[in-house]
């Protein structure tokens, strides 16, 4: 995973909450093996509309989404995520991520930034009259800074920490297989397993 | 998460805690489907890691499979599928392929072959993964990053959640069912109201609940933002288990059970937050939106856009009824609906299929309404079949199919047509869930049998 540590791009403001991941990403594109290629499924069904945000050619290079709240909602499905990032988006700005989708993206490297729904809305606005605007977030200081806003963001430290050094899970946990062989002979013999009935 | 049923099963598998770290949990059971493992063994693949422990883990076929006899046809759904077959060949890992006799939707295999016992910990890429919660085990649904991370390491590195009580004391009226239990719920809390929480569902209503029913309950709590729920096992649970083919035996039997009895919420134990509901209250409950936590009793109407307090309700509202063709005060019994779908990891087992053979038995599908059976796995149908149910649902104008995920989200051939609209006993009604353009009712199977007799979204006690 590469590191973050600030990123600035086109904001792309998404004025809509409970965007669940069947709207990121419908199931009919969730058929590859593959981590790449699913940005032509981002938000497909409203990208059909041609006055969905990123169909105005201003919006369209965005990196930055800026989205209402309980973004990420329902499936599991991480190719919401890969959607997102194959697309070229690099940060979700929301007042309230859904739990699997936020941890799916910590994973990934696309940095979940939770922001106060005001500061939200005053970003909106600034995106709306000055399409193509740029945003910038910084995960040193947590801070989000676009034209004269400035607005704080949550991120739990140890992703944040994560991503600064650009950290792959697998490999941390990895360290510690002592500890889980040693859990394991602690399980009771009652417990199933899947090969023998 | 003082003293809950949740914080001792989760202490139970701490492997490691350590200041300014998740806690690193060990995972009991690990369920794959073809959908979000492929990019999980290819990482494993790179990094030249293995399974750590095969036999802790499960595949079945699921979400690409036709319901209707014969191979896959669309050539991209039968990759993921022959994806899977390598890869759990290749991996060493048990998989139920199309074809066999314990293949099936993957939250309801596990439970049926007694591999969902009280205490444990179990995940799978897939948010309905809190349907193993009705055994009082902590199940939850990762992202393919984290199917990777327990394939490698059978454990996850997680924050503690927080818990809420969900409290249904009472006795539920004829027909009122576990699915109108949580559909009232996720009305209650939102769609986002559960974030962060784990449910424990709780009190009198609850635990007069059959295993299966308790299963519905526990399916849907993720479509209230909450990443699993729990019900403490008692002898429901223990008699459901008892003989089935992983269920312990002997003396493991009476120890589980000592075990499995220690597992309930202290008297004194501290929620983070708690909610109840009357039972003798509830009533059949239908969605009219576009998220789950869009529904109401059936006997409402569609709701004014307008009498919503919060402006993003409003506006999701207003949203909500333009897709789904909907005007503001037509009462809910008035919406005509042209296809059923009874199945699903929500409602497609054994329970669910008499419940909506009781209904229909003697009784045609009304003219212009196309209703799908579909046994959530192969033993459900065999079992259905033994009964003389498929008959009933045949004899009845329904089509009856193989097991499969079938019209629960788009991704088989079972869809809806731009601008059809069902009544679904599956979990999700948001845009385009059912295929392109559909439109979504979800509702219990009593309430599918109803509305499929009468063409109009109806309970029994309208016939």
């Amino acid at each position: 995973m590469d590191k973050f540590t600030t990123h600035t791009g086109v904001g792309v403001p998404l004025r809509r909450s409970n965007v669940d991941t069947d709207q990121i990403i419908p199931a009919e594109y969730l058929k590859r093996v593959t981590r790449t290629g699913f940005e032509d499924g981002l938000f497909a069904a409203w990208r059909k509309d041609e006055t969905f945000v990123l169909n105005n050619p201003l919006y369209a290079a965005g990196s930055v989404l800026v989205a209402g709240p309980d973004f990420g909602t329902g499936s599991s499905r991480e190719h919401a995520v890969w959607a997102l990032m194959n697309y070229g988006f690099r940060v979700v700005i929301s007042s309230r991520f859904a739990d699997i989708f936020r941890g799916n993206s910590g994973k990934q490297g696309l940095l979940t930034a939770q922001a106060s729904q005001g500061d939200v809305e005053l970003i909106w606005k600034l995106l709306e009259n000055e399409p193509g605007a740029e945003v910038t977030v910084d995960l040193q200081t947590k801070t989000i800074t676009a034209k004269g806003i400035v607005a704080p963001f949550q991120l739990d430290d140890y992703t944040r920490w994560r991503l600064l050094e650009g950290l792959d899970d697998i490999s941390l946990t990895l360290r510690h297989e002592a500890e889980v062989t040693s859990f394991e002979a602690t399980r009771p013999s009652y417990m199933p397993t899947a090969i023998d009935a | 998460m003082a003293g809950t049923l949740a914080e001792k099963v989760w202490d139970a598998h701490v492997v490691r805690r350590a200041e300014g770290e998740p806690d690193l949990l060990y995972i009991d059971l690990h369920l794959l489907h073809e959908v979000t493992s492929p990019q999980a063994f290819d990482g494993l693949r790179q990094a030249g890691r293995g399974v750590r422990r095969p036999d802790l883990t499960l595949a079945t076929e699921d979400h690409n499979v036709p319901t209707t006899p014969g191979p896959i046809t669309d050539p991209v759904s039968r990759t993921q599928v022959e994806t899977l077959r390598r890869n759990c060949a290749e991996f060493g890992v048990k998989l139920f392929p199309m074809g066999d006799v314990d293949q099936g939707i993957v939250h309801v295999v596990s439970p049926q072959l007694g591999l969902t016992q009280p205490g444990m910990t179990i995940v799978c890429g897939d948010s309905h993964t809190s349907t193993h919660g009705a055994f009082g085990a902590l199940a939850f649904g990762i992202g393919t990053s984290e199917v990777e991370h327990v394939l490698a390491t059978q454990s996850l590195p997680l924050k503690p959640f927080q818990t809420l009580a969900v409290t249904v004391d009472g006795e539920l009226s004829e027909g009122v069912t576990a699915k109108d239990i949580v559909l009232a719920v996720i009305a209650k809390v939102g769609t986002g109201g559960g974030q962060g929480y784990v449910i424990e569902f709780r009190g009198t209503a609850i635990q007069a609940l059959s295993m299966e029913a308790r299963m519905t309950v526990c399916n849907m709590s993720i479509e209230a933002g909450a990443r699993a729920g729990m019900i403490a096992p008692d002898q429901t649970t223990f008699d459901y288990l008892q003989g089935r083919p992983h269920a312990p035996t002997g003396a493991d039997w009476d120890e589980a059970v000592a075990q499995w009895s220690t597992l309930r919420s202290a008297d004194d134990a501290v929620f983070d937050a708690e909610i109840h509901l009357d039972a003798a209250e509830l009533e059949p409950f239908v969605t009219w939106g576009t998220n789950p936590g869009q529904g109401l009793p059936l006997s409402a109407n569609v709701p004014d856009p307008e009498s919503f307090g919060d402006e993003s309700d409003k506006a999701n509202a207003k949203r909500a009824l333009e897709y789904m063709g909907l005007t503001a005060g037509t009462p809910l019994k008035a919406i005509r609906v042209d296809t059923v779908f009874v199945g699903s990891c929500t409602n497609g087992r054994i329970e669910d299929l008499r419940a909506a053979a009781a209904v229909l038995k003697g009784h045609q599908v009304a003219q212009g309404v196309r209703m799908l059976v579909v046994p959530g796995s192969t033993k459900v149908r065999l079992q259905a079949e033994a009964e003389g149910l498929d008959k009933v649902f045949s004899e009845a104008g329904a089509e009856w199919r193989l097991a499969g995920c079938s019209m629960c989200l788009g991704m088989n051939p079972d869809q809806l047509a731009p601008g059809e609209r069902s009544a679904s006993t599956s979990n999700r009604n948001f845009e385009g869930r059912q295929g392109k353009g559909g439109r979504t009712h979800l509702v219990s199977p009593l309430v599918a049998a109803a509305t499929a007799l009468r063409g109009t979204l109806s309970s029994p006690a309208d016939l």
